[in-house]
């Protein structure tokens, strides 16, 4: 089938899916997007999350058939060229990126938290980010990352 | 593909936190890893793997597979072109099973097809005939019944390895112990459960060679194994890293490697393979599950006088790196306490459960649990606090361990002691529902909550050890870009995430004095790095690099005609006492000054066969937890609320980095202690999936309390430890303790589930 969905404000088409694929996989494989992980492709990890419509979801657990026609942004489409969103720089500076292969989700689950919530307590990001696994890093650099992204964010409206 | 990494930041040597240079790409979603490759016109492989644990393979019929459309090639045993073995000890495990299966998930067959779902109904449709046979999953019997059958001819021993001093069973010996505790032991497998399934590509060359860019720990003994088995000579199989989404001992044995490449020889076509998570569980080896039996007897004064110990460890159906686990938990196996009389014996075991092999600890993981459980144990006994024992019986530079090895180089252990003892508890907090066991399940408003505060310590084994020549390679190369000197640092080291690319970088900035610096992709066009595993890349690459600089360093300063003890700094030649020589850019001009340098270090010893006894080591270190923990004693459930560490590294190479890595290596032990375990039923994995393999997430991480001290070794590069693993060692025991501490039950194996703690299964 033939899909046409808006990624990171661009209008693009895939051609040919099978529509078993899903919004992961069309992301990836088909739109040259791989920044969105495929760690457990079961919505246990959080690595694929991306905004659909303005609401984080695990791209993973969405056929790619329901993004049809709706708006997607992935962590490919965060930065404005060179210019890192302030989440990520944080990850950067924190630490909080060792491998890397949770960062993808990690950095727009914070985006969506700290869009919603500007300054969040330490139990208000431990429960934002508890569907976000990261093997690496003991989570202590990451909360580092949040605070200091939630901070620089404030400072900046 | 893969690019070279300009560091952004331009400053930052050795001792400084440098942002890594992967890690804007990272957060952008542009890193390449091993499973995002793509490339035109490619197809995609996809595994059969065996249901059962043990099976005669009566017949194997493709042809049903190789009817579905888009489907490419279907290939079997029959076609590997080369060596029909491999593995990374001891050939023997089948790149694809030959008569015979030994473990549930041992490949079968392969598939390459133009779509991931034609690769999977081509497996579905592939007919293999098996004859089951009862598996042989009992590690112990498999050893010591003589009646047990073999899961190989003739035997079912990998590996036995005594350590002998003194002697435990003496009546005189026994006579100075007021107190002797002998209890059994047990740990579970524990998954590396690292993000980045496995994955990668692979693209036929015009030579006949392969191309094949993959995510592994050790380029060079990957191709050592991949070449004969394709029947190719090394140099025509040229390997890249791709990006390594974590390994933590996972990806030191192979995986898809060869089978890509058969694909890709096989259709002439690009190939690439992505694992999905369930395959994932059965694609790696594991941690080894152990059984273990302690007996330690204490004067009344606390002094340890004897350990007795049996460990048996359960390797699988294949050798891995079990020879090497087994020589860990029997030379480390009392810990880091001086012990007169010690008799071990430690034993790998071929069985028809999961292979087990390397991941982060490798086999001083688990006898730490045993040894101190013991501690606690025997302090309990004597009426003394868990923490004074350990410093009554620690070891120090100049003790010798049960080996005979005299240890050469600081090991404050009783000085990390008082320090953890030293720093505060967590403070009182306010009733807050998401910091109670059970979080916002609403399953406890604290009543039957106790607390426990429990201690632990570790000692590990860095580089390899017993003999092997171990070593890495660097090459580097300095020339003037832009009008300004830079650095381009090759080498074939895995960077699976720890951040060796930013201290490469730091290195040559410190010992070449400039800013800029280039990391060039891990490949196998420059020589062998060893494995990322034992700790040892800081020690060994670091080495390395710091060694081929220096060579750089020697011949700019013959060229600018400065002393030899000249430094260079800033981009100048300069001698000792401060006085400029010359700028970098006029000695350099037009040239480009290149160096590779192989670093060894110390040669150790093979333990000897009937005693243990050797230098088998290069290097220990140790860290020291205390955790904190809240259990609800009524339904089982634990919150770890606080975990502190010392630990000593010689010298704080990044501090970033380095608390990176004492955080993720305790949470990996927080994940043995209370939650991981790979759950096995007559060979067959019942939880292969993030849903019913748990690790910490950052609701099961507490906050930690880190102390860091920098003993130097007199014998490492920068006089550094290395770092990684021994904080995963006792995060573990140190949890378990505290929950002890809490429940006032015995809690002889890990993972503690919930009915360990409620009394409806036997602790």
């Amino acid at each position: 089938m033939r899909l046409k969905m808006t990624v990171n404000g661009e209008s693009r088409d895939a051609d040919g899916v099978w529509p078993g694929e899903s919004l992961l996989y069309v992301l990836r494989e088909r739109l040259g997007l791989p920044g969105s992980k495929n760690a457990c492709e079961q919505g246990e990890c959080g690595s694929c999350t991306v905004y659909l419509d303005g609401v984080a979801v695990c791209a993973c657990l969405v056929a790619a058939g329901q993004a049809v026609d709706r708006e997607v942004i992935t962590v490919e489409g965060l930065a404005d060229g060179d210019r890192l969103d302030p989440v990520q720089e944080c990850f950067v500076q924190a630490g909080a990126v060792q491998c890397g292969f949770c960062t993808p989700g990690l950095i727009v689950a914070t985006h969506d938290l700290i869009a919603r919530n500007p300054s969040p307590s330490d139990e208000e990001i431990r429960e934002a980010l508890a569907g976000n696994l990261c093997r690496c890093t003991g989570y202590e650099k990451i909360l580092d990352a949040v605070r200091a992204a939630a901070r620089r964010k404030a400072a900046q409206t | 593909m893969t690019k070279p990494l300009t560091s952004t930041s331009r400053a930052g040597g050795v001792g400084e936190s440098p942002v890594r240079p992967d890690g804007p790409l990272k957060v952008k979603g542009e890193f390449a890893y091993s499973s995002d490759l793509w490339i035109d016109g490619m197809l995609w492989g996809a595994t059969l793997r065996s249901p059962h644990p043990r099976a005669r393979i009566t017949g194997v019929d493709i042809g049903p597979a190789l009817a579905i459309a888009g489907v490419r090639a279907v290939l079997t045993h029959a076609d590997v072109p080369g060596d029909k073995f491999y593995g990374i000890d001891q050939r023997d495990q089948p790149v694809l099973a030959i008569d015979e299966v030994r473990y549930q998930g041992e490949p079968v067959a392969l598939v390459a097809a133009d779509h991931p779902e034609a690769a999977r109904r081509a497996l579905n449709s592939i007919e293999v005939h098996y004859e089951v046979l009862e598996p042989i999953f009992d590690a112990h019997k498999a050893l010591f019944d003589p009646t047990s059958e073999h899961v190989h001819p003739g035997t079912n021993l990998v590996r036995h390895q005594p350590v002998r001093q003194g002697d435990p069973d003496d009546p005189a010996v026994r006579a100075q112990c007021a107190v002797v505790i002998a209890r059994d032991y047990e740990v579970g497998i524990q998954d590396q459960a690292f993000l980045g399934p496995e994955s990668g590509l692979a693209i036929p060359s015009e030579d006949g060679g392969i191309e094949l860019y993959v995510a592994t720990q050790w380029l060079h003994n990957d191709l050592a194994q991949i070449a004969p088995c394709l029947r190719l000579p090394q140099e025509k199989v040229r390997m890249t890293m791709a990006g390594v989404g974590g390994a933590f001992g996972g990806r030191e044995d192979l995986s898809m490697q060869i089978h890509v490449a058969m694909l890709a020889l096989h259709t002439g076509k690009p190939v690439k393979m992505v694992y999905h998570r369930e395959e994932s569980f059965f694609g790696h080896v594991h941690r080894h599950p152990a059984v273990m039996h302690y007996e330690h007897g204490a004067s009344a004064d606390g002094k340890l006088v004897f350990v007795k110990a049996q460990i048996a460890l359960d390797g699988g159906g294949f050798a891995s790196t079990t020879p090497a686990v087994v020589a860990n938990a029997a030379s480390l196996g009392v810990g880091p306490y001086e012990v007169p009389h010690v008799k071990i014996d430690a034993y790998g075991a071929y069985t028809n459960n999961p292979p087990c092999g390397a991941m982060r600890g490798f086999g001083a993981v688990q006898a730490c649990f045993a040894y101190e459980s013991q501690m606690d144990a025997v302090a309990e006994a004597l009426g003394m606090s868990p923490w004074r024992l350990r410093q009554i019986n620690a070891v120090s530079e100049g003790s010798t361990l049960p080996t005979g090895q005299v240890i050469d180089s600081p090991v404050p252990l009783s000085e990390m002691l008082d320090d953890l003892v030293a720093m505060p508890l967590p403070p009182s907090e306010e009733f807050d529902l998401r910091r109670m066991p059970g979080g916002v399940s609403n399953t406890t408003h604290g009543e039957g909550v106790r607390r426990g505060v429990g201690y632990g310590v570790g000692i590990k084994n860095i580089c390899f050890s017993e003999g092997f020549d171990d070593y890495s390679t660097a090459r580097v190369r300095l020339e003037m870009i832009g009008g300004e000197p830079a650095a381009l640092v090759h080498t074939a080291a895995a960077e699976v995430g720890q951040g060796l690319v930013t201290l490469k970088a730091q290195i040559a900035r410190t010992e070449l004095g400039i800013e800029r610096v280039t990391i060039a992709p891990a490949d196998s066009r420059v020589g062998n790095a060893g494995s990322s595993s034992a700790s040892r890349q800081s020690y060994m690459t670091g080495g390395a690099v710091k060694e081929a600089c220096a060579a750089v360093r020697q011949r700019v300063i013959e060229l600018a005609g400065a002393p030899a003890d000249a430094q260079l700094v800033g981009g100048k030649v300069v001698t000792a006492l401060g006085e400029v020589v010359a700028q970098l850019a006029d000695v350099l001009g037009d040239t480009a000054i290149e160096e590779t340098r192989e670093y060894r270090h110390r040669p150790t010893e093979r333990m000897n066969p009937l005693t243990g006894q050797g230098n088998s080591h290069v290097q220990f270190a140790l860290c020291v937890h205390r955790a904190v923990v809240d259990v609800d004693v009524e339904l089982g459930l634990v919150r770890v609320v606080e975990l502190a560490a010392v630990q000593d590294v010689g010298k704080i190479m990044n501090l970033l980095s380095l608390e990176g890595q004492i955080h993720g290596g305790t949470a990996q032990g927080l994940g043995l202690a209370v939650m991981e375990e790979i759950q096995v039923a007559n060979g067959k994995v019942l939880n292969p999936s993030f849903t019913d393999y748990l690790i910490p997430t950052i609701l099961d991480m507490p906050p930690m309390r880190l102390k860091i001290l920098e003993n130097a070794d007199p014998h490492a590069p920068y006089g550094l430890r290395g770092a990684g693993e021994p904080p995963t060692l006792s995060s573990t025991p140190a949890i378990v303790a505290a929950i002890r501490q809490a429940t006032g039950l015995a809690l002889k194996r890990v993972p503690i589930r919930p009915e360990h703690l409620t009394g409806t299964l036997a602790s």
